[in-house]
């Protein structure tokens, strides 16, 4: 099996001030991986470089086996694409659905964009009548439909979600997640998650890392995150503030 | 129990709109004892303009009205200003969602601290001092008198949520409404600041209404919990008791939320068609 994502002694930097060390994972097509720990903690920046929106890295980054550049290209903009928290900051007030849905087709010169748009609309479970709506006209959780949408429309097979549902309630949330799911299943993606909701891991990953201070300090298996056994300090004490039992060691 | 420290019969709020006055809280009755009240529900179900209408925040056009709203015997809303004003923050004192939008960016936080225990009684400004710099450290704040004089911009998330606690609890107050307290903060600082509050609260026996959209979190630290939703309180029960919750929202709430051990394929959806919610 290639590596969907793989990333090796990645250190971010934000100008002077360096966010992460020496961060190296190993992700398999088709597999879900969460990145999990405090804010501050690097979770996002990482995704961020992987996007190419902090190009300011040494290291090496691959994509499905690609070596990638620093910057935004296109492609790995096609191989990859992100999916923001807050869908109620992450579309353009003045755009309907449809033109925020035709703009990466037509910036990639990719015809049939009508046909693309209505097909995607009812991947994600929206009704053809959203079609031309604007942002406000719609719920919270209806427009993070919209943006995973948005996401999908270049066929990307790396999703990259960043804390996808937190801005959500409960009932949305589920609902996000179960589509989430469903669409891995359907279109064979890979996901890199974002979170500090270790329940949605359980539900939704097969792996996790668990980052403090700009570094992986434990990676564990999805079976290990329900039983709670981690080896990290700082892991067990995410597991206990999460409502876990916490084991004895 | 002695008296109760809160009583609320049939409180409505409503906002006039185009299409006429909407209510966005339809005739919610409930006591609050020296106890732990956990009020929980979804965006749009009125729980936080309950908090509000306790202390009479929600101002015109918004309206307020309930066939008894008393608290320590006294109705609130037939109070004039200047007595509610005494007893907000002295008294009843609310902690707010997020600390960046809460606290005075140009004041320092100890002098912001201070302010509220200055308003409410004369004291000696020695005394002030230690009984803010003691409050701070009640709060698990280390180094409570650099953290002082610092401005709320340079301190994080979790510590400035801890100072607006130490803000509404230095007047000690019989009652404190926590309006999310914690949903601006990461999992592992949720825990320490709802220790604090509940060490705090049950040490000086006062009454609590947590505000929360989390079932699990407010199960864990209170005694009892109002579910909300559309504006009316569908279920209420005993924090333990919330396995055995009946009304079909609150339980479709329980199964739709991912457990820490989730195995199931697929979470279920709320049917909202199904008792005509939002």
């Amino acid at each position: 099996m290639t590596s969907a994502i793989f990333l090796d002694n990645v250190s971010i930097s934000y100008g002077e001030t360096p966010i992460t060390h020496d961060i190296s994972l190993d992700i398999a097509e088709g597999e879900s991986f969460a990145l999990v720990g405090e804010s501050g903690s690097g979770k996002t920046t990482v995704l961020r470089a992987i996007a190419g929106l902090a190009p300011e890295w040494t290291g090496t980054i691959r994509l499905l086996g690609e070596k990638r550049g620093h910057g935004v290209d296109r492609a790995s903009v096609k191989a990859c694409q992100m999916v923001f928290q807050d869908p109620y900051g992450s579309l353009h007030p003045r755009k309907t659905v449809d033109t925020v849905l035709s703009e990466p087709l037509a910036i990639h010169g990719i015809g049939n964009r009508g046909e693309r748009v209505e097909e995607m609309l009812r991947a994600v479970g929206l009704d053809r009548r959203f079609r031309f709506r604007f942002p406000h006209q719609m719920s919270g959780g209806q427009r993070q439909r919209v943006a995973i949408a948005r996401a999908l429309m270049l066929e990307p097979k790396v999703l990259l979600l960043d804390e996808p549902t937190s801005a959500l309630d409960v009932s949305v949330q589920a609902e996000i997640l179960n589509l989430l799911k469903r669409l891995k299943r359907e279109q064979k993606l890979t996901y890199l998650l974002v979170t500090h909701n270790l329940p949605v891991v359980s539900f939704l990953c097969d792996r996790l890392a668990v980052m403090r201070h700009g570094r992986v300090v434990e990676v564990a298996r999805v079976v290990q995150l329900r039983s709670g056994d981690f080896s990290d300090p700082y892991a067990r004490e995410l597991y206990a503030a999460s409502g876990g039992e916490s084991v004895s060691v | 129990m002695s008296a109760p420290l809160l009583e609320v019969d049939n409180l409505r709020v409503s906002f006039p709109t185009h299409q006429g006055r909407v209510e966005v809280v339809k005739g919610i009755s409930f006591t609050l004892g020296r106890e732990r009240l956990g009020i929980v529900g979804e965006s749009g179900s009125g729980k936080s303009m309950t908090g509000r209408a306790i202390l009479r925040l929600i101002r015109p056009p918004g309206r307020i009205t309930a066939d008894r709203l008393a608290f320590d015997g006294t109705d609130l809303l037939s109070l004039p200003e200047r007595k509610m004003r005494a007893i907000r923050g002295a008294r009843i004192s609310m902690v707010m969602q997020d600390p960046k939008f809460s606290l005075n960016p140009v004041i320092t936080v100890g002098e912001q601290i201070a302010e509220a225990l200055k308003v409410h009684a004369s004291l000696p400004r020695g005394e002030v001092r230690g009984r803010v710099i003691s409050m701070l450290e009640a709060v698990r704040i280390n180094d409570p008198e650099r953290v002082a004089r610092l401005y709320p911009h340079e301190v994080s998330g979790g510590m400035g949520q801890r100072i607006m606690i130490a803000m509404m609890l230095i007047p000690e107050p019989d009652l404190l409404i926590a309006d999310e307290p914690t949903s601006a903060l990461d999992v592992s600082v949720q825990a320490q600041v709802l220790d604090i509050i509940d060490n705090l609260v049950t040490g000086k026996g006062m009454g609590l209404i947590l505000i929360s959209h989390d079932l699990n979190l407010v199960a864990r630290y209170c005694d009892r919990i109002l579910v909300m939703n559309a504006g009316e309180v569908v279920e209420s029960c005993k924090a333990g008791e919330l396995e055995n919750a009946s009304h079909p929202y609150t339980r479709g709430l329980l199964a739709a939320m991912p457990r820490l051990d989730e195995t199931r394929e697929e979470l279920p959806v709320l049917d909202r068609a199904g008792w005509g919610g939002t």
